[in-house]
């Protein structure tokens, strides 16, 4: 490489006593590049203790943990936990739980950002277009306490909807806390949060479409809706694949702040997921061990779901999420 | 008397010759759509802020939120930021967004050039050991264990720690630097310019877009950030907004500290009205979303992100 090259440490001078260059390669590397290795030294170093520290942390989950002895001395006790999971009706349900929501919200919320793309797509003046994408994106930056909160605030038992309802004679509704409307509710929360910020993705993937295409479509006689199906929509697979594989990957995640902070208005039976769940169980009832092996199962079964997704995708002929 | 328009104002874009023009119920229907999106996203903020400046008879004649406004007062906040729960934790909140924010953004720009030379000692498997993180989190359990462990339960450092360093962000800064071109950078390290001021005189100038998204990450990050505080924070007084939000507007607690509802008179003669209270308390964990919001919105679109989420 003729950068590396320049970057070398200048030849010695002649005339000069040349210090005999017995040095090894990796040697004169590290003296030309300690620099860099000294700036990416403190964020590999906060990586190390905040991530692979507890990574290697998850071994108490086949201890019989307890937090006065620690990990050095706490017993051994293989798989039990994870034996104890395949009888808990608890993490079942968490996990009925969370993939009912998943499946839902792949429904509900994954064709919202297309839609909204195509819709800022077609939108002619920039202003316009400025002003609603600014917009859109906005509630992406709120917390999860601020949109719960709003949606209190607008549909929950003392919120503007029902105020119109109790002064225009109709009876209350209190959807914040009703058990059968909590998938609908949780992926309203979601579509409004976050829609628009997933409609970047989509937008990006419509502007690098060749507009001599849907011009050569026109002349040939197709029509607004047949140019979307055939041009337009080919234009969007690799994103929908790619979007649907990180999805399936995170299928056992369905967000957490969202639903601990809902679980008391609902009641567990509905809002518990699987991240609730590892919660409650570990953190309030001090079970670390066996909430640790709950979130093993889960990180695991995740993982291997991107990558088997990612293998489905390249077979079919997707870049997927990492190509090689 | 009638005056010659010339066409000096920006031309509008036109429709392409080849499109149909479109039908009057689909101009109307997609206006309808894009007013109901915006509507959408405008009208809770509205009714929020709106409620917080009204005086508590405007409230009572609304029977609770207000919608249009009636009488406008500013008491919730003075009663608000003279001091107390939600002063505090305002001031915590904006303290750790500082600090947080700075730190952040300082370790990951290091780091992000620091592996954007190619060919460079060690960064093939550093840059791995960062990518690594994206496939598998550490769990929940072991986390807490370990700041447990640390000794940082209940202080403000397992606020900023545990998250400093977000990989993605990394990544994103990191692919910027390197489509830098390279020959700007090695004319100044054989002009004698060490690599922190290659940093700071070369790169950083023509990443500022990036850079500023970056830190608007991290900054709304910290200044959202509800989990780290619920789970590692034992003593209220040290609770960030989220926190107090969560306690005193969701969950319907009474503000300690704060005079008792409706008891203070506000300056127009009437009684700060609690929900006004309430709602003043999430306009001031909306504010600082809002007011940094315009400077980096135009990033967005720019691709930074874009091109990251695909690279």
């Amino acid at each position: 490489m003729p950068g590396a090259d320049l970057l070398a440490r200048p030849a010695p001078a002649a005339g000069r006593p040349a210090p005999p260059n017995r040095s090894p390669r990796w040697v004169r590397r590290l003296r030309r590049d300690w620099v860099l290795l000294v700036m990416v030294a403190p964020a590999i170093l906060l990586l190390a203790v905040f991530h692979y520290v507890p990574l290697l942390g998850n071994v108490v989950a086949f201890q019989d943990y307890s937090p006065y002895v620690g990990i050095a001395g706490s017993p051994w006790i293989g798989f039990t936990n994870f034996e104890r999971i395949l009888t808990d009706p608890g993490f079942w349900d968490a996990t009925v739980n969370t993939l009912t929501i998943t499946a839902f919200q792949l429904v509900f919320y994954f064709p919202v950002p297309i839609g909204l793309a195509l819709l800022v797509h077609s939108l002619l003046s920039p202003r316009l277009r400025m002003l609603v994408q600014g917009v859109v994106y906005l509630p992406h930056f709120f917390s999860w306490v601020l949109v719960i909160t709003l949606f209190q605030q607008m549909i929950g038992g003392a919120g503007v909807l029902n105020q119109f309802l109790r002064s225009h004679g109709f009876s209350p509704v209190d959807v914040m806390t009703d058990p059968d409307l909590f998938l609908v509710l949780v992926t309203a929360q979601s579509v409004w949060k976050d829609a628009g910020w997933g409609a970047i993705v989509f937008l990006a993937a419509l502007s690098t479409v060749d507009t001599s295409l849907y011009e050569a479509a026109a002349v040939d006689g197709a029509g607004r809706w047949r140019r979307l199906w055939h041009v337009t929509l080919p234009a969007l697979i690799p994103v929908v694949v790619l979007l649907l594989i990180l999805r399936l990957g995170e299928a056992l995640t369905v967000g957490f702040e969202q639903f601990l902070l809902q679980r008391d208005a609902v009641g567990a039976a509905t809002a518990e997921v699987l991240d609730t769940y590892v919660y409650f169980t570990g953190v309030v009832n001090s079970d670390f061990a066996y909430a640790a092996a709950a979130g093993l199962v889960k990180g695991l079964v995740g993982l291997a779901l991107v990558l088997a997704a990612n293998k489905v995708a390249h077979l079919a002929g997707e870049q997927g999420v990492y190509s090689r | 008397m009638t005056t010659v328009r010339t066409p000096s104002r920006p031309t509008r874009p036109t429709r392409p010759a080849w499109e149909e023009q479109p039908t009057r119920l689909g101009q109307a229907a997609k206006g309808v759509l894009v007013g109901v999106v915006l509507l959408a996203v405008l009208f809770p903020l509205w009714v929020v802020v709106l409620t917080s400046v009204s005086t508590s008879a405007a409230i009572t004649r609304a029977g609770g939120l207000v919608v249009v406004p009636d009488g406008i007062t500013l008491a919730a906040y003075a009663e608000l930021l003279s001091g107390g729960t939600v002063t505090r934790s305002v001031l915590v909140s904006t303290g750790i967004t500082v600090v947080g924010t700075l730190f952040s953004t300082i370790v990951t720009l290091l780091a992000a050039y620091g592996l954007s030379r190619p060919g460079s000692f060690a960064h093939r498997p550093l840059l791995f050991a960062v990518l690594l993180t994206f496939l598998f989190g550490p769990g929940l359990i072991p986390t807490y264990l370990l700041v447990q462990s640390l000794g940082l339960l209940d202080t403000y450092a397992a606020l900023v720690l545990p998250g400093a360093v977000a990989a993605f962000n990394l990544v994103v800064l990191r692919s910027f630097f390197m489509n830098i071109p390279q020959d700007l950078v090695d004319s100044a390290r054989i002009d004698g310019a060490n690599d922190f001021r290659v940093l700071t005189r070369i790169v950083l100038p023509l990443s500022k877009g990036v850079t500023a998204v970056i830190s608007l990450f991290y900054a709304v990050g910290y200044w959202n950030a509800f989990f780290n505080a619920f789970l590692y924070l034992n003593s209220t007084d040290k609770w960030p907004l989220q926190l107090v939000l969560r306690a005193y507007v969701l969950q319907g607690q009474p503000i300690p500290g704060a005079s008792p509802a409706d008891s203070t008179l506000d300056g127009t003669g009437g009684l700060v009205a609690t929900l006004a209270v309430k709602m003043a308390v999430v306009v001031i964990a909306v504010v600082p979303v809002l007011a940094v919001y315009p400077f980096v919105q135009k990033h967005f679109t720019k691709g930074v992100i874009v091109g990251a989420i695909k690279g």
